[in-house]
């Protein structure tokens, strides 16, 4: 059997696996309730569809260090691939149609094989998905096939598409709230894109990726060769549109949409923070739901009225320079017994920290102060701001675009550099003259500032503080939502955010496998593109090897370093 | 020859030292990697610290820049005691370094490394940076084009400014490592073979840049060195060590003659050179 062939049934197999495994958890049951395109595609039936154009696309793809496969070859493996793909997925539907496993896995209902047999019946059903698979799989490896930009406008478009698909709920709504409703009811129905509003979607946004490949560098050089002050002010016209449209956000996206915004500016808030510990600094910390929880519990205890110690009550304004001391002196406190050690020792140390508060929060002990597990109640609103999501929206936006002028002055700055060098190494840093602890510690301090800002706001804008809102999770999704959108770059933290915590918002449908795409999404970005959507330069410079020309001009080895004999040249 | 004689034989009187060891000695647990190790570097000159693999050379250099602190013994630099002090303190009181296998901040631009190294000698705290107070902006270009004129006074090209360090070639990754290292403005300026890797060609240029330097910013150099031509080239003074022991120190001509020096080291053929 010759490599490419084995490649081919390899992934085809995996494909299938993935196929059985989406399918039994229930993914493909779900979303059988919403519409891709109105009355001819479910969601649910797009999900195997997807795994079979992957599996092609792989098994298309040159194996490494290898030319790029002949056109037939390609579409062969494609096809073989999706074919394989196809053929377990029908009989996975067969089984699931005569056997009953539902005492064991609640979603192999015969419903699920009516899914995958497009409602067909078994035979046809079969053939279908079998043909169906090896077409999709050799669609997957016509993308090597087509110009790079081409096929990259296609994948992005069939993405987007599908997204804006999952999102009508939300759109929808948009749309209805700034009277369009004409444009809503072209591009969807019944809860999936009407037809020719897939088509236009796809087309719309296929064509501003292609813009943007094969254009997009002229327009960068045409930004760059302007003179230095128009420069200077089309800036500040983006800086100034994006302002007025964020200032205006809340009335055009309504009270759901704004509610999930004031979460993910929360995210954003904490992803400043820990892109400044763990991006600038190089520390790895893995307990930054501490700083959250501080913040949170600063304001619950100086303010609510329901908190047992502290009378007489501050409004939450007045709480917050307390709330940035405790964010110090928690810095402090974390930082410091740390400060000797690196790496993977620093993540445990700190994730040791990070559930070592919130026991603390939650323990009897604490009770008299914190509240114990039922945490503090009735938390005031930041008047003049309400706890309203179209009103609070504000002030976290605010603290938001602060918290980022900041970090990206700093970045730039002596302190900046310090940082870097210390990412880069800490004791080159530290014989080049930069105080590595004391620069631990400012980074510790920062970034514990930021992250009890947000924890500030968490608890103004829910109103309570329970120890259990402060779980690792909250950690782990600051530091994940940091490494999608890109570490060390301010806009990729905010796009992570977005990604990581906007969308499963408003995809409620994902609630149940929020953390099964989550693990999907971060394999894939880690394979696929480490340096995040939005890198910062110098991560982009670090995770991808330059060639380098002059390869020969190498002489390291060649001198007698490695015998100690002192070298003699006549 | 015996060990006594030979250091009478090195012994000189130093008017002006600048850098003074006194019965140095490290050991980690059972290994002692220096011995009773004095040493004088005498001020504005080029001096050279040679010996066979594991003679204490790094270990030696490692405690002059405070990554090791000896476990007896004093150091004093222009009078100042430098043990017990941390390495960014030392860089502060006028010790730059480079490393023997480049540590450059790789996925840093070359004028950003170089700014790194002027670090020390910068004032602006992290508040004003936060608020990009008119000093501190002040400050940052000064650095920038005192950075940029070490680059030059190396001879690194203005185009690779903006590239990153580690995408600069080997010799001029050197370059860039010895401009880093003369940001903080020392006084003293420690080499670990600086000419390692390099082809015959390179290795001259680097010597001439070496004594361009000194001459230049009123350096005292020292260097660890394994190259004789490099060696006798350009030292002043030389020091021989071996087994963590001082075996030798004396000028050029006399350590390549001392036949203790040819016996642990040398080797008869740089003898007769």
């Amino acid at each position: 059997m010759s490599p490419m062939v084995r490649r081919a049934l390899t992934l085809g197999l995996f494909g299938g696996i993935a196929g059985i495994h989406v399918s039994l958890v229930g993914i493909v049951n779900t979303f059988q309730t919403r519409d891709l395109i109105a009355d001819i595609v479910t969601i649910g039936s797009v999900i195997p569809m997807l795994i079979a154009i992957m599996v092609g696309w792989l098994a298309g793809r040159a194996p490494r260090h290898a030319a790029e496969l002949a056109a037939p070859t390609a579409l062969g493996a494609g096809a073989v691939a999706g074919a394989v793909t196809g053929t377990i997925l029908a009989l996975l539907a067969i089984l699931v149609d005569s056997v009953s496993l539902t005492w064991i896995l609640v979603n192999a209902r015969p419903q699920l094989a009516t899914i995958l047999q497009f409602e067909q019946g078994p035979v046809v059903g079969s053939v279908l998905l079998i043909a169906g698979g090896a077409a999709l799989g050799a669609a997957g490896a016509v993308l090597h096939i087509l110009p790079g930009a081409i096929a990259r406008s296609i994948a992005m478009a069939g993405i987007i598409t599908i997204i804006v698909a999952l999102m009508e709920p939300f759109i929808g709504a948009v749309l209805r709230n700034v009277e369009l409703r004409a444009i809503e009811g072209f591009l969807y129905d019944s809860g999936g894109l009407t037809l020719p509003g897939f088509i236009l979607v796809f087309a719309l946004i296929g064509a501003g990726v292609y813009g943007w490949a094969t254009r997009g560098d002229r327009a960068r050089a045409r930004v760059e060769a302007m003179p230095p002050d128009r420069r200077r002010a089309a800036k500040i016209a983006v800086y100034l549109a994006t302002i007025g449209i964020l200032l205006i956000l809340p009335q055009i996206v309504g009270q759901r949409l704004s509610e999930v915004i004031g979460t993910v500016g929360i995210y954003v808030l904490l992803g400043l923070g820990l892109n400044i510990v763990v991006g600038f600094a190089g520390l790895l910390d893995l307990g930054y739901v501490a700083f959250f929880a501080v913040g949170a519990y600063t304001t619950a205890i100086l303010t609510s009225p329901a908190s047992p110690v502290f009378t007489p009550e501050l409004p939450f304004w007045g709480a917050l320079p307390f709330v940035i001391l405790a964010a110090a002196l928690i810095g402090l406190a974390v930082g410091a017994p740390v400060l000797r050690l690196r790496g993977d020792y620093l993540a445990i140390v700190t994730l040791g920290f990070g559930e070592i508060a919130r026991e603390i929060f939650k323990s009897a002990w604490a009770q008299p102060v914190t509240g114990g597990a039922q945490g503090i109640l009735s938390i005031p609103e930041p008047i003049p701001f309400s706890r309203d999501p179209q009103s609070i929206y504000y002030p976290i936006l605010f603290f938001c675009i602060l918290a980022a002028i900041a970090a990206t002055t700093l970045a730039s700055s002596r302190v900046g550099r310090a940082w870097n060098a210390m990412r880069e190494d800490e004791s080159v840093a530290e014989a080049t003259g930069v105080n590595t602890i004391k620069y631990k510690l400012l980074a510790f301090g920062l970034g514990a500032a930021f992250g009890c800002l947000g924890g500030a706001f968490f608890g103004a804008k829910i109103g309570v503080v329970f120890p259990d809102s402060f779980n690792i999770l909250v950690s782990i999704n600051a530091l994940a939502l940091i490494i999608l959108g890109g570490m060390g770059n301010i806009a990729g933290v905010v796009l992570g955010a977005f990604v990581l915590v906007g969308l499963p918002e408003l995809l409620r449908e994902f609630a149940e496998y929020r953390l099964l795409i989550y693990g999907v999404v971060l394999v894939v970005m880690m394979l696929l593109r480490p340096e995040g959507l939005l890198p910062s330069r110098s991560r982009r410079a670090e995770l991808h090897e330059v060639k380098d020309e002059d390869d020969d001009d190498m002489y390291a080895d060649e001198v007698g370093e490695e015998t100690g004999r002192p070298v003699v040249t006549a | 020859m015996t060990e006594a004689t030979t250091r009478e034989a090195g012994s000189v009187q130093v008017a002006d030292a600048i850098l003074q060891a006194d019965k140095v000695t490290m050991r980690f647990g059972g290994l002692v990697a220096n011995r009773d190790v004095d040493f004088t570097i005498p001020r504005g000159a080029i001096v050279s610290l040679i010996g066979p693999n594991g003679a204490g050379k790094t270990t030696f250099f490692n405690q002059l820049t405070g990554m090791l602190e000896p476990t007896s013994g004093e150091i004093t630099f222009e009078g100042k005691s430098l043990v017990g002090r941390t390495p960014h303190e030392i860089v502060e009181v006028g010790i730059g370094r480079t490393f023997q296998n480049i540590r450059l901040f790789g996925a840093m631009t070359v004028l950003a490394n170089v700014m790194v190294g002027r670090h020390v000698r910068m004032k602006s705290s992290w508040w004003g940076s936060l608020l990009r107070l008119p000093a501190v902006r002040a400050e940052e270009a000064e650095t920038k084009r005192k950075a940029q004129e070490l680059l030059e006074l190396v001879g690194l090209p203005r185009r690779y400014e903006e590239d990153w360090a580690k995408n600069l070639p080997y010799g001029d990754q050197r370059r860039l490592e010895l401009a880093r290292a003369l940001a903080s403005e020392p006084k003293l300026l420690l080499l670990d073979e600086p000419t390692a890797g390099m082809n015959p060609g390179e290795t001259a240029q680097m010597t001439e840049l070496i004594k361009h330097l000194r001459d230049e910013l009123d350096l005292t150099v020292l260097l660890i060195e394994h190259d004789m031509k490099v060696v006798m080239g350009i030292s002043e003074r030389i020091t021989v060590l071996d087994h963590g022991e001082l075996l030798a120190e004396g000028r050029p001509e006399e350590i390549r003659a001392n036949p203790a020096v040819i016996e642990a080291y040398l080797g008869k053929q740089a003898a007769s050179e």
